[in-house]
């Protein structure tokens, strides 16, 4: 990948993309079903969750910090 | 982003209660009054602690930072974090409605305040500064070839352009702040007194107009990322 893609890619956003505060009152409904229905049937059901999980740095590291707290 | 308006995330309620979620509900809330309650209470509070002590630990472990945290201070913001986390949790034992095992919605206290004590702690020992013009290691940050000059200050000269033309004050501020200078976007929002999702929005906008100034001035195409 060139430099200008992945410059494009860091710029594109999600119209989908719920924002920090959304993502995170429902981190734990959404860890909790990763684990029980597999992460492709989470995204499809929360896709806007997922879509901020992609693109925030921050949220995904929270996002992947409870995922290995309850695995 | 639906920024744009909440989402219709479908939020389920799981049911019936697990038995473990259950358990937990019942000995924290410890309405009883007799001296076994109590006791009931008090362990299933230091049983709590001692898990998101731990989890704290792992996270702290885990989590790549700017700063190396080891040692005692690492131990004293797991300390903090636990600490912290288990009195969130007390306040708001009421609002847990079963969406989650009980487990996993503690946990999720404990993983935000190591973010927000981690995003404090950038600011006691920040990354020493390297020298020189720091929009010069942009094309770096997004992977550009070293040995490609010509895409390599093309990229960097035309970001700074739309960044300088495009943004606000507020959100050239931010951008630069986290993309140019480096600093985490979670020790941004404690240094300037703002939150997470405030900074994120912020960013969301500067990008989406980014992108536009670049589309216009022929650098990125509408849909498809720029072949090189």
């Amino acid at each position: 990948m060139s430099g200008w893609q992945a410059l494009d890619q860091f710029l594109q956003t999600d119209p989908q993309d719920v924002g920090c505060d959304r993502a995170m009152e429902i981190l734990d409904i959404y860890v909790d079903a990763v684990i029980r229905q597999g992460t492709d049937a989470t995204e499809r059901r929360y896709p806007g969750v997922a879509a901020h999980l992609r693109a925030c740095g921050p949220c995904g590291e929270d996002y992947a910090g409870l995922l290995a707290a309850v695995s | 982003m639906s920024l744009a308006g909440s989402t219709a995330a479908g939020v389920s309620r799981r049911d019936p209660l697990d038995a473990e979620s259950r358990e937990w509900l019942r000995c924290l809330a410890g309405t009883g009054r007799d001296a076994r309650s109590a006791a009931e209470r008090e362990r299933a509070l230091a049983r709590l602690h001692r898990l998101l002590l731990r989890a704290a630990h792992a996270e702290l472990r885990r989590r790549s930072h700017p700063v190396r945290i080891e040692g005692r201070e690492r131990d004293d913001l797991a300390h903090q974090a636990a600490d912290d986390a288990l009195l969130a949790i007390i306040g708001k034992l009421d609002r847990f409605r079963g969406d989650s095992r009980f487990t996993t919605w503690a946990y999720k206290f404990v993983i935000f305040e190591v973010s927000a004590k981690l995003g404090r702690h950038y600011w006691r020992n920040p990354p020493v500064q390297v020298d020189g013009d720091a929009w010069e290691r942009i094309p770096d940050r997004f992977g550009a070839d070293p040995a490609q000059h010509a895409e390599s200050r093309e990229l960097a000269g035309a970001l700074r352009r739309a960044v300088t033309e495009a943004l606000s004050e507020r959100q050239r501020r931010v951008f630069v702040a986290i993309i140019v200078d480096g600093i985490p976007l979670d020790a941004l929002a404690a240094e300037l007194g703002s939150t997470r999702n405030a900074i994120y929005k912020t960013m969301f906008d500067a990008r989406r107009k980014i992108r536009a100034h670049l589309v216009a001035h022929g650098y990125l195409h509408d849909e498809e990322p720029r072949k090189s």
